[in-house]
């Protein structure tokens, strides 16, 4: 298969659109948890009282469709091998605890935007994608998804209270709004770091979603909400939005001074990153983050061109150990997947100059 | 600028506690910062489960102080429907159902204020067809407020439409109930 054939197939369609402020932000997200009135939640709950939940979906939502997002499909995660677990996990289809899950399942539809995880921390958990900045979309669009749901289910719900999960972290609105946003400039003039604290007084979270701990690797962050109870929906993602409005200023702010005060250092970080990619044999993931976005920071500033926009979006799935072990179509040790995600980044490349 | 902590080393942590609205600034060297516990240097295995079961214990452990007899109370507390304990729950950090809410409500306030900011009441979405009769209380309520106001003003007429509607939805509910 070649790899243009196996992107088409294996990304998903959403990640190759462009979408508003494609340049700094790479993606929004919206998520609603959701409980049944009468089951036991799934942390406790046996085998049984989980299928009995599976079943239902199976039996109500399997290859129904909804608006325009297409078929939803019904996934069970015991019918997939280790390797199929995680490149679902490194498209987000599905949560790395719903991988792990005893009884777990997903509907994911035709599009891949919106995948419904069943018996993860919660039974329901509902989450939509959409390319670049478009949170106020995302909430619109996950309410009726919510609506669609709930015409058969009777959810678990107080009106003092909201929306009854299995953790009190999430009770309330029971929703996680988030934002995935590229700050190289941020970054480099370590201006990130003094903005990360306001952020997280305002009540929200930042974390970097490749690398562990604090580390934000390929200047990559994830934007979310941490309070879920006492603020509506529609607050929380007003007040995300005015952070990462500020947030899009001060980069594209930092990126411009960069320019005018050092343009040919930035024009060669960039061209180098480019050329490694573009000419390596041997690539470990770190390094490829770093480069990548790099590259991405490249094309925003007009340095590169004839290079796709989503580039970031799709190299940083299409790099990840479970994608490229799909790609081979076999398991591969650590050093043959640094191999293989040179040749493949290199590929990549060269289908944008042809 | 010292710190104020220790009043030797030069400050170099500047932290702002917000509790309740109420702000608080610390300016503290990077010691007494990791001794005072304001930083961590071991972020990566703290985790956010770590974190609230921590929450959790304590407030059991200041009902504990001030009330012996509640406390007792607590430690038989379990979910008739997912046999769950409030013990169990402290330690897991979850709920076992919905039910659970029920079970421990008299405990879960100083929790939830401690998680999301000091709010306990829930302020968004309601389900669309089994929170039906939630969202007709609510325009009830509207319409009484407007009512009053229409009164107050002297507006009668429009008082009176006013007025109308609210009878029309209660009549709904009551039909809805029956």
């Amino acid at each position: 298969m070649t790899l243009e054939q196996f992107m088409n197939e294996a990304l998903s369609p959403w990640m190759r659109e462009i979408g508003p402020e494609n340049d700094i932000v790479l993606s929004t997200r919206i998520r609603l948890a959701r409980n049944f009135a009468n089951e036991i939640f799934p942390v406790i709950a046996d085998e049984e009282q989980q299928l009995k939940v599976n079943n239902f979906f199976y039996e109500k939502y399997n290859k129904r469709s909804f608006r325009n997002y297409g078929t939803f499909e019904l996934i069970d995660i015991n019918d997939l091998t280790h390797i199929e677990k995680s490149v679902l996990v490194e498209k987000h289809l599905i949560s790395p605890y719903l991988a792990k899950a005893r009884a777990g399942a997903t509907l994911v539809s035709e599009n891949e935007q919106v995948s419904i995880m069943i018996n993860e921390e919660d039974h329901i958990r509902m989450q939509l994608y959409f390319p670049g900045f478009q949170l106020k979309t995302a909430l619109d669009e996950a309410f009726l998804l919510d609506d669609w749901l709930e015409e058969k289910i009777d959810y678990a719900f107080n009106e003092d209270i909201g929306y009854l999960t299995s953790c009190p972290t999430n009770v309330g609105t029971g929703m996680r709004a988030s934002v995935m946003i590229h700050l190289p400039a941020l970054v480099f003039t370590k201006k990130i770091n003094r903005m990360i604290p306001a952020i997280n007084q305002l009540g929200f979270v930042v974390r970097g979603i490749y690398g562990e701990g604090s580390e934000a690797l390929g200047n990559i962050f994830q934007i979310s909400n941490q309070i879920t109870l006492g603020k509506s929906e529609a607050d929380i993602v007003e007040d995300l939005q005015s952070i990462i409005v500020k947030l899009i200023e001060q980069e594209r702010e930092a990126r411009s001074r960069l320019m005018e005060r050092s343009q040919v250092h930035v024009e060669n970080q960039i061209f180098r990153s480019y050329g490694i990619l573009k000419y390596s044999r041997i690539m470990e993931s770190k390094e490829a983050t770093t480069r990548i976005s790099n590259v991405k920071l490249g094309i925003d500033l007009g340095i590169i061109d004839n290079i796709s926009h989503t580039i970031l979006n799709e190299l940083m799935v299409l790099i990840q150990p479970g994608f490229l072990q799909h790609y081979a179509n076999k398991v591969l040790t650590s050093s043959e997947r640094d191999v293989l995600r040179a040749t493949l980044i290199r590929e990549r490349l060269m289908l944008e100059n042809g | 600028m010292k710190c104020s902590e220790c009043n030797k080393r030069p400050a170099t942590v500047h932290y702002t506690q917000i509790i309740n609205g109420k702000k608080t600034d610390f300016h503290v060297c990077d010691v007494c910062a990791t001794n005072k516990g304001y930083i961590t240097h071991t972020e990566e295995t703290y985790s956010l489960h770590d974190l609230l079961t921590g929450l959790f214990n304590f407030g059991s452990s200041k009902i504990d102080l001030q009330n012996d007899n509640l406390f007792t109370e607590i430690e038989e507390l379990q979910c008739n429907k997912c046999h769950l304990t409030f013990n169990d729950f402290q330690r897991i950090g979850k709920f076992g159902c919905a039910h659970c809410y029920t079970t421990f409500k008299q405990r879960l306030d100083s929790i939830f204020r401690r998680v999301h900011s000091g709010n306990t009441k829930h302020f968004g979405k309601i389900p669309k067809r089994q929170g039906k009769h939630i969202y007709v209380k609510k325009e009830i309520e509207q319409y009484r407020k407007q009512l009053q106001q229409l009164i107050a003003e002297e507006k009668f007429e429009q008082a009176a439409i006013i007025r109308d509607e609210i009878k029309k939805l209660e009549a709904m509910e009551e039909g809805d109930h029956s």
